[in-house]
């Protein structure tokens, strides 16, 4: 579970260049709450750090190639993405 | 607690395009340049632009920029100004070369040239023809600019503030603006920068509608601490509604696939836009677009068991040129509309896009207001830039590509008139007393405050009401309607309350500071269209129709003028529009047909 101050970082973090990744983003946040693991939260900030374009390619599937070790945020953003 | 005064030469709010096109004119002289940010810079919403840059390169057919001056007058609908008009589009090849040569990867032609692509409402030869003028990188145009800018200005020594939220101008007892409140967001602390000028480059307001093609982070920051420091609000009325937004998703498909061949169908299967537009068809402006679309669906003839959009058919283009030239329309459309766009036509309806008017301002970027009979009078220290201004280029509507162009050309030609104005050479004037004692007070409130309502419940509230009220279809009924309840909106958001009173990383408080700056930008859109009782461009009112008087409800004798909204008083005053270009004789208006 995040602290209310990581969960404030990361929400504000989730806020993009264009809209496709806020929707993709919001959904996520509003389906987990501050219900992250450690593992978790690393691994978004990480994919966060990325350009929005990179994200987006990432998240829709569009490359393969991510950062070592966050396969499965790639995943759970992809699996966001794809059950709406 | 006294506050950190930062002191710079330049101090630039916001680091998309324009604010770092201008920082970087800037920094290259050797000034100090401040860049303050919400968000990391390349994450700015110049980022989402797609389709290109408008220039008058003439790579691949017979172009020039009294062409450009042309479709981008007319397309307009005669609001736009047409000294800026003519600066832009003369500077055009300009930029683009420039921005070639500090490493931007346009697409290119065998032999090298910077390959142009054609878009909505650019010809040649006076509307004869479609003309290829977009200058693009593939359909990430706005990103490699970014990144491009980006890079340059971290070379040049540009000093970047980011996760900082501008809060308000600070002006001394002469009007003059000497620097600007801002809010760290890591700390919650207040700090002050003190400067010689300030540019706003804050990009435009389109989350005040509930849909709309626009990040998050557009929340019209710069118009709320223009409005706030009493500087008026130009042509608010006028927001672009791009005719190719995903139905239900509200994410954008670019005009280039238009450009690249893309058809809007109606229910039976009818290429429509061939009916309205002869000459252009698909091609046509946004607004003349968009309101097709909403004519075809009006008269029962838009697709799906509701009847309520339009069907773009890129099927066949072939999926080789799909994911060669337009591969991120294959991806939205396989994820926000669950469309293979190779085998079948995606739902699409006319959304809100861009925000044509802004803080008013001359050629140079300099903020203007009305003063002592003049309707121009410059306001020392301010400039604004990019979609937060109102210069005004794109007048009523603005066309395809005009928005990148408008961001390079006037932030360089900011950066250059304070260069030329010998900015380095200026001192600092000296900063009021308590500077930030105004924005401080508006923390103080939210930290105090109470059993009100929550920041993100009255925004959505407002959003909903701009959209039924201020949205593609109006009437004006439904404008003086929305009048009434955006200003009880207004009062609700006077009282917002804040669950979480912590300092570091309050995204809270954050969202309602942005509710400030929204309430502002709609409080000047709604009560701006209230006001203008014609149609013109994007601003399409059922009341005001076709009629021999008044050609497609335009009504040029009491009408082609500027709207100034101002947040004091709630009230509205107008200046004329300048129709008369710099070197080459005026276009006169006409009925716009395409």
């Amino acid at each position: 579970m995040l602290s209310d101050v990581d969960l404030s970082r990361l929400r504000w973090r989730c806020r993009r260049g264009f809209l496709e990744n806020d929707l993709v983003l919001e959904r996520l946040l509003s389906a987990r709450g501050n219900q992250f693991t450690d593992d978790e939260h690393t691994q978004l900030k990480t994919l966060l750090e990325l350009d929005d374009n990179a994200l987006w390619d990432i998240i829709a599937g569009r490359t393969n190639e991510f950062p070592a070790d966050t396969s499965p945020m790639v995943q759970t953003l992809r699996d966001t993405l794809t059950k709406h | 607690m006294a506050q950190t005064i930062h002191k710079y030469d330049a101090v630039v709010v916001g680091a998309g395009g324009a604010g770092m096109r201008c920082s970087l004119q800037l920094a290259k002289a050797g000034l100090r340049v401040a860049v303050l940010s919400k968000v990391f810079p390349t994450r700015s919403h110049t980022v989402a632009a797609q389709g290109g840059i408008g220039a008058s390169l003439g790579n691949m057919d017979e172009d020039n920029w009294h062409y450009h001056f042309y479709d981008t007058v007319k397309g307009s609908d005669w609001l736009g100004d047409q000294d800026a008009i003519e600066f832009m589009c003369r500077e055009a090849p300009k930029v683009v070369y420039e921005l070639e040569h500090m490493g931007m990867p346009f697409d290119r032609n065998p032999d090298g040239t910077i390959y142009q692509r054609p878009f909505g409402g650019h010809s040649a030869k006076y509307g004869e023809k479609p003309v290829p003028r977009a200058c693009a990188a593939a359909d990430r145009t706005g990103h490699a600019m970014l990144h491009t800018l980006y890079q340059n200005n971290v070379r040049n020594k540009t000093q970047f503030f980011v996760e900082w939220m501008a809060l308000d101008l600070i002006r001394d007892s002469e009007g003059d603006v000497v620097g600007v409140t801002a809010l760290e967001m890591e700390t919650g602390e207040v700090a002050i920068f003190h400067a010689k000028c300030v540019l706003l480059a804050t990009g435009g307001a389109g989350r005040i509608f509930a849909a709309s093609t626009n990040a998050f982070i557009n929340t019209g920051d710069g118009l709320g601490m223009a409005a706030r420091a009493g500087i008026p609000l130009e042509d608010m009325e006028f927001w672009q509604f791009h005719p190719t937004g995903v139905h239900n998703a509200g994410v954008l498909l670019t005009e280039g696939c238009r450009g690249e061949g893309a058809i809007l169908r109606n229910k039976n299967g009818e290429r429509f836009m061939e009916r309205y537009a002869p000459k252009l068809k698909d091609l046509a402006p946004r607004d003349f677009v968009s309101r097709c679309m909403d004519q075809e669906i009006k008269e029962g003839r838009g697709c799906g068991p509701n009847g309520d959009y339009i069907a773009l058919d890129l099927t066949h283009l072939g999926g080789e040129t799909i994911m060669k030239r337009l591969p991120s329309v294959h991806e939205i459309g396989k994820n926000f509309a669950n469309v293979d766009v190779i085998k079948e036509p995606i739902p699409v309806v006319p959304t809100i896009h861009y925000q044509m008017g802004g803080v008013p301002t001359n050629i140079h970027g300099q903020v203007v207001v009305p003063k002592n009979g003049t309707p121009n009078s410059i306001i020392n220290g301010l400039y604004a830039i990019g979609e937060a201004s109102c210069v005004s280029v794109h007048g009523a509507n603005r066309l395809g590509t005009n928005s990148l162009l408008d961001l390079l050309v006037f932030g360089r030609a900011a950066g250059n008139h304070l260069i030329d104005t010998a900015l380095a050479s200026k001192t600092h004037k000296p900063l009021p007393q308590n500077a930030a004692d105004y924005s401080l007070s508006r923390i103080d409130v939210l930290d105090k405050s109470s059993g009100g309502e929550y920041p993100q419940d009255v925004a959505n509230d407002l959003r909903k009401t701009m959209q039924t009220h201020a949205g593609v279809f109006r009437t004006q009924a439904s404008m003086d309607e929305g009048v009434s309840k955006v200003l009880a909106i207004d009062e609700r958001a006077k009282h917002l309350s804040l669950k979480d009173k912590s300092k570091i990383f309050n995204t809270a408080r954050i969202e309602a500071l942005e509710v400030a700056n929204l309430m502002e930008a709609a409080k000047a859109t709604m009560v701006s269209a209230a006001a203008r009782k014609e149609s013109r461009g994007a601003h399409t009112v059922d009341d005001y129709g076709d009629t021999p008087e008044h050609p497609l409800g335009r009504n040029d004798v009491e009408w082609m003028k500027h709207t100034l909204w101002y947040s004091e008083g709630n009230r509205l005053d107008y200046k004329p529009v300048n129709l008369k270009p710099l070197t080459v004789e005026s276009i006169p208006p006409v009925k716009r047909t395409f």
